[in-house]
């Protein structure tokens, strides 16, 4: 049984966060690009237009703006659709505040096929791969809004540039707010001896109903929801991986360069397993129903297994 | 500092970024000898800057968005002793503070963020000058862009914005001297007629004489009193400017001189004073 708390899309733990931030720290200041109320920041517009700026359609002063914010002492949040805060900006991410460390929070909103109808030009399907390769940058992709929230609570005071990943769609929401959030640490959310199934955001979910389906089978999958991409927890996949000798990873992303790829780093250097990777087979997405999208791109349960199944017939 | 003493001030800083630059063994001479008047007179003259205490709380800031011309802010940090004059022998040695670039990360004293991919500075400057408003502060916000530069479509993100958001406590500084990498900016991707442009997007406007120590003051005092629009001060120069070989020539962008050119050079600059 996947223990369901309700159901809320995890754009809206990003925003509650900042507003809670807002209300304990005069530090925090949020800029937005013409999407503030679709990425969930106009409460925090609402409650503090102070310290609060939309710079319209201009992805790059906005980022080149936060980096002043943080030059001028504040901690700079953004947010805009994954695309456009990571893709768009990238360089100026890069060379203006990676390069010089600064303290600048990027929600990237919006991602994934999840985004639905507007199709492949807003549904970011990139942004571990290109934000992960910065030096100094973290990149947190949370599970659920009550994860998503925690996450953006944690990134204020954590040093540096942070990313974190969230969606539009409303998803399930699998955590609780007494479970433990620790920016850099997993979190096995079912143990299991015979594979292990590594998911972020989106898919921990259906890497859980998954191991249900599994379990049906005789195979007992483990469940490793590793939310935070970089710094990866090295130490939580080797033991997943000399425990299981087996791992599936799981991601509403690319498979070139993104989170499987970060998790086969740890693998392939520690524990060599057979190794099974689950996302978005170099293809960009289309207009449609997010659960039609996550069906058609195969980034369902049923999928997740069809994987565990074939790194099992590998495994030793 | 009246005209005079600056002049004097402005011979050593061109003899030392001649120096340093030939030490380097590379580097971008022209644009850094074309900004020289303009940095000078800002540090010496305007910029509420305390070389002892470099991240003084209520300091003015200083963007160099054109960040190759390095040269230029080192030699003029050397100068009010906010760095050591040997230390500008280090240019571009591995392990130095004195980047390519200026780089936040090696600490040095005076460099407030790392620039040097031409385009961000004036996004990064009215972010500053943004959080100084919002705290109700007066620090000003000083941001040095090259001509060259104007052709990032970042730059008018910015310049849209610092207007929207009347930050009056923004002062820009165009070192206007027509030549980039490939040639005359004119040619390459002509920016003109770039006054009208600024003046367009709600700037404050003051073309200029960049080498002319008058102008260049007047400047700044009139773009400190200037209220709910930032100032743009669009300086006519002449990149390589105070050796003869390098003036006006596109060559002389990002070349190094060697020691008989590092001869001649100093002695020409010596013998303008």
């Amino acid at each position: 049984m996947v223990n369901v708390y309700g159901s809320k899309a995890t754009r809206f733990g990003f925003g509650d966060a900042l507003v809670e931030l807002g209300r304990k720290d005069e530090k925090i200041f949020v800029l937005g690009a013409d999407t503030v109320s679709s990425v969930a920041i106009d409460g925090f517009q609402k409650e503090f237009p102070n310290r609060f700026a939309n710079v319209g359609i201009a992805e790059t002063n906005l980022l080149g703006m936060a980096a002043g914010l943080a030059v001028a002492g504040f901690i700079p949040f953004v947010s805009t659709y994954g695309v456009f805060a990571s893709g768009r900006p990238w360089e100026q991410i890069r060379t203006t505040i990676c390069y010089s460390n600064l303290n600048v929070k990027i929600g990237g909103s919006h991602s994934g096929l999840m985004v639905g109808y507007d199709g492949a030009t807003h549904q970011a399907l990139e942004e571990i791969s290109i934000m992960r390769c910065l030096p100094h940058m973290t990149v947190v992709v949370p599970c659920d809004v009550v994860e998503t929230k925690k996450a953006t609570m944690a990134s204020a005071y954590h040093a540096g540039p942070v990313y974190i990943r969230y969606g539009r769609e409303t998803i399930p929401t699998i955590t609780q707010e007494s479970d433990k959030f620790e920016i850099g640490k997993a979190n096995v959310l079912k143990e299991g001896t015979d594979v292990c199934i590594a998911a972020c955001g989106t898919m921990v979910y259906e890497a859980l109903m998954a191991s249900e389906i599994l379990e049906k089978e005789g195979i007992k999958a483990q469940v490793l929801n590793i939310h935070t991409i970089k710094p990866i927890d090295k130490q939580a996949i080797i033991d997943s991986c000399k425990k299981c000798g087996a791992i599936v990873t799981a991601e509403e992303h690319q498979i070139f360069g993104g989170f499987g790829s970060a998790v086969a780093e740890v693998v392939v250097q520690n524990c060599p397993v057979p190794m099974e990777f689950v996302g978005i087979n170099d293809t960009f997405g289309e207009s449609g129903k997010p659960a039609d999208l996550m069906v058609k791109y195969h980034l369902k349960d049923v999928d997740i297994v069809a994987a565990a199944r074939k790194a099992l017939t590998r495994k030793k | 500092m009246n005209t005079d003493e600056l002049k004097k001030v402005a011979v050593e800083v061109r003899k030392d970024i001649i120096k340093m630059l030939e030490l380097a063994g590379s580097g971008h001479p022209g644009g850094s000898l074309s900004a020289v008047e303009l940095v000078v007179d800002l540090y010496y003259n305007h910029m509420n800057f305390n070389p002892k205490n470099p991240t003084d709380p209520n300091r003015d800031y200083f963007i160099l968005s054109k960040g190759h011309v390095c040269p230029v802010l080192y030699a003029v940090l050397a100068r009010l002793d906010c760095i050591c004059c040997d230390e500008l022998c280090t240019l571009r040695k591995i392990g130095s503070r004195l980047q390519g670039h200026p780089a936040m990360d090696k600490h040095l004293p005076g460099i407030e963020i790392s620039t040097g991919s031409l385009g961000y500075g004036l996004s990064i400057a009215a972010g500053i000058a943004k959080g100084m408003k919002t705290l109700n502060k007066a620090n000003r916000v000083y941001v040095l862009m090259g001509d060259g530069e104007q052709q990032e479509g970042s730059i008018w993100e910015a310049a849209m914005a610092a207007p929207h958001f009347k930050l009056d406590n923004l002062c820009a500084i165009l070192d206007y001297n027509g030549l980039q990498i490939d040639g005359q900016v004119k040619d390459i991707l002509n920016i003109d007629p770039i006054a009208e442009k600024y003046k367009a997007f709600g700037w404050n406007v003051i073309s200029i004489d960049g080498h002319d120590f008058k102008q260049v003051d007047n400047a700044y005092v009139q773009a400190k009193q200037c209220k709910d629009k930032p100032t743009i001060i669009i300086a006519k120069t002449v990149k390589g400017k105070g050796v003869s070989f390098m003036e006006n020539v596109a060559g002389w962008h990002g070349k190094a001189p060697n020691k008989e050119q590092t001869a001649q050079a100093l002695a020409e600059i010596e013998a303008a004073k």
